[in-house]
């Protein structure tokens, strides 16, 4: 604040102040021509007059109370302009004690649990109790609340990995996100074309389809390079996120029509990063609630 | 005397009430105007985007922050969910600003990055799909209504007139950045950049 808006709140917060007690002392002056002490005033409204009674005793305690307790306030507390008060407090300032306590109390917790590899934490019991909650906060919103996905979103409770199920791999996706990118491929292939590699695609896991439709499928999956990221077996590649075909794990729906949309639009997966946001010590506490999730049966 | 006077004439009393009211704010409001923390935007803060101010009127629209504060306290509590707390110069370029007062929903200051566009699009159409215990609201008309882009140059220089540094490109541009994308795109645009002006610890 300037100096000039710091005097201007001062001089008005106690002009406020010391002016309501002038009001008081004004307003209680036995003035000439007034009547007496419990008398009617002489003021009449369609028959209804006033006595000219003191303020209540408990009123006018209180009244005065306020008064102190703004100046001595005013002196403990940051209020008049640029003045820090006493105490020195600040929002800010008891903020940050707040996060030091906590930092104090949870900081060997935490510790503790940071120097410890990902699938003996796993087993901890405080540990996981600690991750449940981490879960429930910050990523339930899309793996759901049993962390069991949903379209679109992983299952992380099915040892099924787009990107690797290591202790290493889990904390990676936590800490940096990951980006999965299937380009649309209805240009290249063609309604047909796409009719016959979704075709071909459920074949994979064992589905009823056209032999023929999925024979077709078969060729345009190689030649139009789906083998690039799903592999000649069509298993996928972890190093890339691409999903393995040929299990019944369908992230993007598992529907004829579904298939058929992923494989003519293309899809885009992203888990953001939560590194700078949670900090390394909970990113690996989370890894291990997420890789207890499928090791712990 | 005095007092009498002043009973007796409502206009006179309506003026001096006025005067006393008055003291609150001149204390309280005006020197804000002459206080940095309040007046100058935080380091790296840009006004919105064509699209993104599109969105934020459709937030407005759709009384999105009957539900959803953007105030993060300075409360651990908060910062752990939310992130930093919330600070006067990352809302600069709000005219209005929505920081809302009550949270049915999680507070939003902060969303911006926190999921994926395709999350925000799958949770607007119907916020059962990505989160069953959500009681939100579906909006999955957002998807269907396509922008014009008619208004949102007028918008801009409205904002340009109370402050915010849109430059003539921004103004010429609008039209174009904004017509032919869905409402869905321009609110996504919006929740994905706020609060990303100020790092998250």
């Amino acid at each position: 604040m300037t100096t000039l808006a710091s005097y201007w709140v001062i001089a008005l917060t106690l002009v406020n102040i010391f002016a309501c007690y002038w009001l008081i002392k004004w307003t209680m002056k036995v003035r000439e021509g007034e009547s007496a002490v419990g008398e009617v005033t002489g003021h009449a409204w369609d028959g209804l007059q006033e006595y000219n009674n003191p303020l209540p005793r408990w009123w006018l305690w209180l009244f005065y109370f306020t008064i102190v307790f703004a100046l001595v306030y005013l002196v403990l507390y940051p209020g008049l302009g640029n003045f820090k008060g006493m105490l020195g407090w600040s929002s800010a300032g008891q903020y940050m004690d707040e996060v030091k306590t906590a930092d104090a109390k949870y900081g060997p917790i935490f510790a503790r649990f940071a120097g410890t590899p990902i699938p003996e934490l796993a087993k901890d019991k405080q540990a996981m109790e600690a991750g449940r909650r981490l879960f429930a906060t910050y990523c339930t919103q899309c793996h759901g609340s049993d962390a069991g996905g949903t379209t679109h979103f992983p299952n992380l409770t099915d040892n099924d990995w787009l990107y690797g199920g290591t202790p290493e791999k889990i904390k990676e996706t936590i800490l940096n996100g990951r980006n999965g990118l299937m380009p649309p491929m209805g240009p290249v292939l063609g309604e047909q074309g796409v009719e016959e590699v979704a075709a071909y695609v459920m074949s994979l896991s064992g589905r009823e389809v056209d032999p023929k439709l999925a024979e077709a499928g078969k060729q345009k999956f190689v030649s139009a390079g789906c083998v690039g990221c799903h592999g000649m077996d069509a298993k996928g590649n972890q190093a890339i996120g691409a999903p393995n075909l040929t299990d019944t794990t369908w992230l993007h729906g598992s529907t004829a029509r579904s298939i058929k949309e992923t494989i003519t639009k293309g899809r885009k997966s992203h888990m953001p990063a939560h590194k700078d946001f949670l900090g390394e010590d909970k990113v690996h506490l989370l890894a291990a609630y997420v890789y207890s999730l499928s090791h712990n049966k | 005397m005095s007092h009498e006077i002043v009973e007796k004439n409502v206009g006179l009393m309506a003026i001096i009430i006025v005067i006393v009211i008055s003291f609150g704010g001149l204390a309280e409001i005006v020197p804000l105007y002459f206080v940095k923390d309040t007046t100058e935007p935080v380091e790296g803060l840009k006004p919105y985007t064509a699209l993104q101010l599109e969105g934020r009127d459709i937030y407005i629209r759709e009384a999105c922050n009957a539900c959803h504060s953007q105030m993060i306290r300075p409360f651990r509590a908060e910062t752990e969910r939310y992130g930093h707390y919330s600070v006067a110069g990352e809302f600069v370029y709000d005219h209005p600003f929505l920081w809302g007062s009550k949270r049915t929903g999680p507070d939003l200051a902060r969303v911006g990055g926190r999921y994926s566009d395709e999350w925000h699009r799958a949770h607007l159409m119907n916020p059962r799909d990505v989160v069953p215990e959500s009681n939100m609201p579906a909006f999955h008309w957002l998807a269907d209504a396509t922008l014009d882009g008619g208004d949102t140059a007028a918008k801009m220089k409205a904002l340009r007139a109370v402050g915010v540094p849109y430059t003539d490109e921004d103004i010429a541009g609008a039209a174009d950045a904004v017509k032919g994308k869905t409402e869905m795109d321009a609110l996504i645009a919006y929740l994905q950049n706020l609060g990303t002006a100020v790092s998250s610890r």
